[in-house]
């Protein structure tokens, strides 16, 4: 086993560009056994590229790649894996109907009398999972029988029966729930402490704080630091990756005669998810909605707007009790939803960055209203869209031009009622602020704004009142500024009944 | 802001292989020497681009439509049967020519929308019971005759000012190519191709979803009773008229750069596939290849044309034939492994 402070990789000004367009200018990383290294940037800052480029799937423009003191050309991933160097992807490459064995093995399983030796097979993946200490998994276990976070494990151990000695993870936890983030903080430690270097790729700056022992800041492809975790703050960090002091982080909250009538009302509304509601929402302010996973809150926020109708109590939209029972009716009692899941039903990620703003117009209104499409560039304009044009197709756009335009699309109808589901998900801190800015300046002008957010501070930053929901009930409401703990309390169940 | 004409993504190809097929006439056949040779090949093409217009339609909201075939041939025996040389029916009988092809669109945008059968299914099913009922109710031999008013649409022409003699056909085609596009360049139309992308976004968009499937089937079997109107009376009345066409139209539509499974792709460049196919199979009868290797020819076509769209970008720009800008550092060799 190499000895903790040996140097594993070092990668010396590396360059990359694709058709022209510099993703990498002469960065510099290294790697050392033993360690989790984090690299943090905005979206595009080149992060992902340069995993990438140590995993051998992109050649680099210039720069060099030694490993263990001898430079290194990697023309694929095969020659990248014989290195030492295995990379888990974000999105998992395990073939659900085989046993974890047949997977850990897939395409190179050991033979022996001209077959597959299944025995040596299933006791080299047992060894490997010993070896990082996971007794839960079987090697015999078909992966579809296992957690997301198990699944993962195989994924490593799969890397690992390659003889890796470097890991690079991709946002690892973007496809685990709360509770297995856990489980893989503990697997990476024990990585680490059996000599493993790890190249870990996350936008979550818990998770880096809690993980990694230096942090690589990388911006708009060029190298801004590299320091110790424990000598950042997590206001270093972002000044860092923004390239600026944010300083206030939020904008103002909204004044009391700011607010006006209630525009969004809900009395003992209910379904099969949800019970007993009683909210109200009034023009110019922004209520967060808070609560853990699967709480509710989203199911809220569904019923609003008609996809999950409320089967019962009253929905009340400027004063008059209106039946919701689709988001085309929703629509038209001015009632917008930004949905988590910006890919999966926020976009038509092939269709241009026009018609996507265009979408709910076309889609929802009738006669002149959904023909006007002069304003288009104004309205891009109000959100900060940053594209080549108006006729770019949204897939290419980062995640937060993306959120920009699923915005627009909205404000191209004029809502009366905004309801946002993790609006800042997955985007770069700069576009988080915009889009921060954006309700604030949306909820002036008199529309009535409900967040939902599994992001505390944001959350708190953000909302004139906090409601918290739990098991799919209103657990209690928190003014403005409130403590993450005072949220917490309620969330878990804790504060019910008793002062918060 | 300045207009500046715009491509559609995919819609390049196929009209460089148009503009090489009417090339490769030119060399190839005297005919083609003098516009009339042009408009002869527009006329015989037209059939075949209303299918694919309608056929585009379907594919770009996410579905197929294999019924156009059998619901072509379903229009002309019913027009010959009903007919039956009679002059004075002529009228009423189009116009249920073409009510019955927007029944069959309907039924199959209903089962597919409402009974969520997938179209491939519902169209196939179509396709075999038009089949089946034209096949019991001729016996296999149309009977009847259609009237010389049913056959201008598909033989006559029409002295226009400026232009000479210019088939109904051609006028037909272009007048609902040009309304065509003149839709998708709509609200509507544009929301059709969204459909096809994400149907979840167009729904939480407040977008009728069904009612847009609805109207892509619809227009689909309307277009395919216009084109065996005009089949009819190009090619005269016979249960085989329509065979064979619903794949020859998807085929056109592939090869104007539409993506299977909906969300990108013209009409115009569907239209454009399929004149291109019709212009190729001149050419080979031109060149003296076999007929019967025309669906040997399509079905090269089809693969194609679908692997090409489906090559990731990157393989594309390799493809091109016009230089990239080269990488100027060349990557470290390996010193030791």
């Amino acid at each position: 086993m190499t000895p903790r402070t040996t140097t594993s990789v070092r990668l010396t000004g590396i360059s990359k560009s694709f058709l022209g367009v510099p993703v990498l200018r002469g960065v510099d990383l290294e790697l050392r056994g033993g360690e989790v290294h984090a690299v943090m940037g905005e979206n595009g800052a080149g992060k992902s590229t340069l995993l990438k480029v140590l995993a051998g799937v992109h050649r680099p423009d210039g720069g060099t790649i030694e490993v263990d003191g001898a430079e290194m050309s990697f023309a694929s991933p095969t020659d990248a894996q014989r290195a030492g160097i295995a990379i888990i992807h974000q999105e998992f490459t395990l073939l659900p109907h085989r046993t974890v064995a047949e997977n850990v093995y897939l395409g190179r399983e050991p033979v022996r009398r001209m077959q597959v030796d299944r025995r040596r097979m299933v006791a080299d993946t047992r060894e490997l999972l010993d070896w990082l200490g996971e007794d839960g998994i079987d090697p015999t276990d078909t992966v579809s029988s296992l957690s997301v976070a198990q699944r993962q494990v195989v994924e490593i151990v799969k890397a690992l029966s390659t003889d890796a000695r470097v890991l690079g993870m991709d946002e690892p936890t973007a496809a685990l729930a709360d509770h297995e983030v856990e489980l893989l903080y503990d697997l990476v430690r024990r990585l680490r402490e059996r000599g493993i270097a790890i190249l870990y790729v996350s936008h979550r700056m818990r998770e880096v704080f809690d993980l990694s022992d230096r942090i690589t800041v990388l911006k708009d492809g060029q190298f801004v630091t590299c320091a110790p975790t424990g000598e950042l703050t997590s206001e270093d960090l972002v000044r860092h990756m923004v390239g600026r002091d944010l300083g206030e982080y939020y904008p103002d909250r909204a004044a009391p005669d700011d607010l006006g009538p209630v525009r969004l009302s809900l009395r003992g509304a209910g379904n099969q998810r949800l019970r007993e509601l009683n909210l109200e929402v009034r023009a110019g302010e922004i209520v967060g909605l808070a609560g853990l996973q699967g709480s509710g809150r989203s199911a809220v926020a569904r019923a609003v707007f008609g996809v999950e109708p409320f089967t019962r109590g009253v929905l009340e939209v400027d004063g008059v009790a209106r039946r919701v029972t689709r988001p085309r009716t929703a629509v038209r009692l001015g009632i917008a939803l930004v949905t988590e899941d910006r890919k999966g039903d926020g976009l038509a990620l092939r269709q241009s960055v026009r018609d996507n703003t265009l979408l709910v117009r076309r889609a929802a209104l009738r006669g002149g209203r959904s023909r006007a499409r002069s304003d288009v560039p104004a309205l891009l304009d109000l959100v900060t869209v940053v594209a080549r044009g108006e006729h770019q197709e949204v897939r290419f756009l980062s995640g937060g031009n993306q959120q920009k335009v699923v915005l627009a699309k909205w404000l191209a109808v004029e809502p009366r009622v905004l309801v946002v589901d993790e609006p800042t998900r997955g985007i770069d801190v700069g576009a988080k602020r915009a889009v921060h800015e954006l309700l604030r300046d949306l909820a002036r002008r008199g529309v009535a704004v409900l967040m939902i957010s599994s992001e505390l501070p944001e959350l708190i930053g953000m909302s004139d009142r906090i409601l918290v929901m739990h098991d799919g009930a209103l657990a209690g409401e928190l003014p403005a500024s409130a403590s993450e703990g005072a949220v917490m309390a309620l969330a878990t169940g804790h504060g019910i009944g008793e002062a918060a | 802001m300045t207009w500046r004409p715009r491509l559609a993504e995919g819609t390049a190809p196929v009209l460089v292989v148009l503009l090489l097929l009417l090339i490769g006439l030119a060399v190839a056949g005297p005919a083609y020497d003098e516009p009339s040779g042009y408009l002869a090949l527009l006329k015989r093409a037209a059939p075949l681009m209303i299918l694919a217009i309608g056929q585009y339609f379907v594919i770009v909201s996410g579905g197929f439509d294999l019924s156009v075939g059998a619901l072509v041939t379903a229009g002309v025996v019913i027009a010959a049967r009903l007919i039956n040389g009679s002059e004075s029916a002529t009228a009423r009988v189009i116009l249920l020519v073409l009510a019955f092809g927007l029944l069959v669109g309907l039924v199959n945008g209903l089962i597919t929308t409402k009974l969520l059968v997938p179209s491939f299914i519902v169209t196939l099913g179509m396709l075999l019971v038009l089949d089946g009922a034209i096949f019991l109710w001729t016996g296999g031999a149309p009977r009847g005759a259609l009237s010389a008013g049913f056959r201008t649409f598909g033989r006559g022409a029409v002295d226009v000012p400026a232009l000479g003699e210019v088939p109904w056909s051609v006028l037909i085609l272009l007048g609902i190519l040009l309304a065509a596009a003149l839709f998708m360049r709509g609200g509507t139309g544009r929301a059709l191709v969204a459909v096809g992308d994400n149907e979840a976004a167009v729904r939480l968009s407040g977008g009728q979803v069904d009612r847009l499937r609805l109207l892509a089937f619809v227009l689909s079997g309307l277009l395919a009773a216009v084109a065996a109107i005009l089949l009819g009376g190009f090619a005269g009345v016979s249960a085989q008229v329509g065979d064979g066409l619903e794949f020859r139209a998807i085929t056109a539509v592939v090869l104007g750069g539409v993506l299977l499974g909906g969300g990108r792709g013209s009409v115009v460049a569907a239209a454009a596939g399929a004149l291109s196919l019709e212009a190729l199979f001149t050419l080979l009868n031109l060149l003296g290849v076999s007929g019967a290797l025309e669906s040997a020819v399509q079905g090269v076509i089809i693969i194609a044309a679908v692997a090409y769209a489906s090559l990731g970008n990157g393989v594309r720009q390799r493809l091109r034939w016009w230089p990239q800008q080269r990488d100027s550092a060349r990557p470290a060799q390996p010193a030791a492994s």
